[in-house]
């Protein structure tokens, strides 16, 4: 591995606590941000040489901070910068550095720039620009990338967001235990969206847009090493980690969905599946259930079949039960008729989801499972007419060839009766 | 005699290497095993999860299940080798090599008292 990679791999780790760390200095984010930029400035010069501080946050921290203020001087007595050199024996004070450091900020300094990206004013889609962009470090053209807009479209969103952030007053002061989990809540909800904006990529986008799975499970096992005994957040880890585990297996070489039960699952990640099981595990034993692990003790059921035909359904239906009282929508009741299709068969799982398609009349996956249903029946021209329905209603090109495919499957299967029929 | 080579590192850091920066090392790091296999001096090695993955439990009365690891350090113990090496210079030199293959971090060489090869492969 080249320095330069090495050091890159440092700073981004660094990055979340350093910033945090400088937003509490400085109570300003572009401060914050122009502080962290020059303290890294100063240790692409320095870490190639003397080689990487041990505790690299800390460095940049001290840094930071001191450039930070220097630029306020500047500003005010148009002085010029210390030179390199006045910095260069900071190695030997690291130790003392990071005992003055408080390390009891920590926690609230990621916690809150974390939780500043998700403001509620914030559509979703720039939640996730911000925090990649603050907290991950990503680059403009990098996120850009990512959601498949241009660079310049990219910035004026994140720029947009910043503003609207700046003028909402972020409390500094260290949060209560109510005010803090309410932010844990917000911030999970914003991981779990960066992941879905990787996660329901199109198969022939799937590979572009995984960062943004991999960047919310960096963020994900960073909040859970912050808060080691907060059972949903091991439940968020688990799920990312179960989901993603599957990447590879999930869309064949057109970039076509390949459904769970067809997916070779040799290719499922089995380093990422061990993590999560053992997360879940963790998790249950506190006996605090919530979404989160509902849903991620679902996705280990399916890491847990080696054959699809070993897959719990009973016990998955009991847990979408129990997600249908916790997050009670349509969406949910939907899920739950598929494993309700299995453990009772498809005209319960019908009956199951009739009552909702007044509330789902636009939603893609509705078509697409109530027509299964309906072939599992033989009811094929009713099959016919929900999977057009769906066609219509794709979002992506994935998802209509998928529905294709059971349209192809449903002529191919009519015309021998048909010929029968006319002799 | 065995020696237990316990790797250090900042999990954070080593989870911020990308796909080819960590398969890169892995790569290096087998060549280092390598070696040491064929002179038959390689013993048990993991790679462990992540420390969010991790339960302690103290030995309380009655026993306290916690999450997370037992210490929190900056480095965090990452994994393992056991070798077989005559002295403490030796096993320097093989944790040099596994260095040399992985930067930053810290090996900590520990002779082993008591040695049971076990039963379990995974």
């Amino acid at each position: 591995m080249t320095d330069t990679a090495w050091i890159d791999a440092a700073l981004t780790s660094a990055r979340p606590q350093a910033v945090g760390a400088l937003l509490r200095y400085f109570r300003n984010l572009d401060a914050a941000e122009e502080a962290y930029q020059n303290a890294c400035l100063r240790a692409l010069k320095t870490w190639p040489q003397n080689g990487p501080p041990r505790d690299p946050a800390s460095w940049l921290i001290m840094v930071g901070r001191n450039a930070g203020i220097d630029e306020v001087r500047r500003h005010r007595k148009q002085e010029a910068l210390p030179e390199d050199e006045a910095i260069s024996d900071l190695d030997d004070a690291e130790e003392e550095i990071a005992e003055r450091l408080d390390g009891s900020h920590y926690r609230d300094d990621i916690l809150r720039l974390l939780f500043i990206c998700c403001h509620p004013d914030l559509p979703a889609t720039q939640q996730i620009a911000m925090a990649l962009r603050i907290v991950s470090g990503l680059t403009v053209k990098q996120i850009a990338r990512a959601f498949l807009v241009s660079e310049a479209a990219m910035e004026q969103r994140i720029t947009r967001a910043k503003a609207r952030v700046a003028e909402a007053k972020v409390p500094f002061e260290t949060p209560g235990a109510v005010e803090r989990s309410e932010r844990l809540v917000s911030v999970a909800a914003m991981i779990y969206l960066i992941f879905n904006e990787g996660y329901s990529a199109s198969g022939d986008t799937a590979e572009i847009r995984s960062p943004l799975c991999e960047e919310a499970i960096r963020l994900s096992r960073l909040l859970l090493r912050l808060f080691q005994s907060e059972p949903e957040i091991m439940g968020l880890t688990a799920l990312l980690l179960l989901q993603h585990a599957r990447a590879a297996a999930r869309f064949d070489a057109d970039g076509a969905v390949i459904l769970l039960e067809d997916q070779d699952r040799s290719l499922w990640n089995k380093a990422l599946i061990a993590e999560g099981l053992a997360l879940i595990d963790k998790a249950m034993r506190h006996r605090r259930s919530g979404p989160y692990q509902v849903q991620a003790a679902i996705a280990a059921l399916h890491a847990r079949a080696e054959k699809p035909e070993d897959t719990d359904w009973t016990q998955i239906d009991l847990l979408y039960g129990a997600l249908e009282i916790m997050q009670p929508s349509p969406v949910v009741t939907l899920n739950r008729a598929v494993a309700v299709s299995k453990v009772r068969g498809p005209q319960a799982a019908l009956d199951m989801i009739e009552p909702l398609a007044s509330r789902l009349s636009n939603y893609f996956h509705y078509f697409g499972v109530r027509g299964a249903f309906l072939m599992q029946l033989g009811r094929n021209d009713e099959a016919r007419v929900a999977f057009d329905r769906a066609i219509a209603l794709a979002n992506t090109s994935a998802e209509a060839a998928h529905i294709r495919m059971h349209l192809d499957r449903l002529m191919r299967d009519s015309k021998p009766a048909a010929a029968k029929a006319t002799k | 005699m065995l020696y237990a080579i316990l790797c250090y590192h900042d999990e954070d850091m080593v989870g911020s290497w990308s796909k080819e920066q960590d398969a890169a090392v892995m790569k290096k790091l087998a060549v280092v095993q390598e070696k040491l296999t064929k002179q038959g001096r390689l013993g048990p090695v993991a790679r462990l999860l992540p420390t969010t993955a991790a339960t302690t439990l103290r030995k309380d009365d009655p026993p306290l299940v916690l999450d997370g690891p037992f210490a929190e350090t900056k480095e965090q113990l990452l994994g393992f080798y056991v070798v077989d090496c005559k002295n403490l210079d030796e096993a320097l030199d093989v944790a040099r090599d596994l260095g040399a293959a992985n930067p930053g971090g810290a090996y900590e060489i520990r002779p082993v008292g008591v040695f049971n090869p076990g039963s379990v492969a995974p």
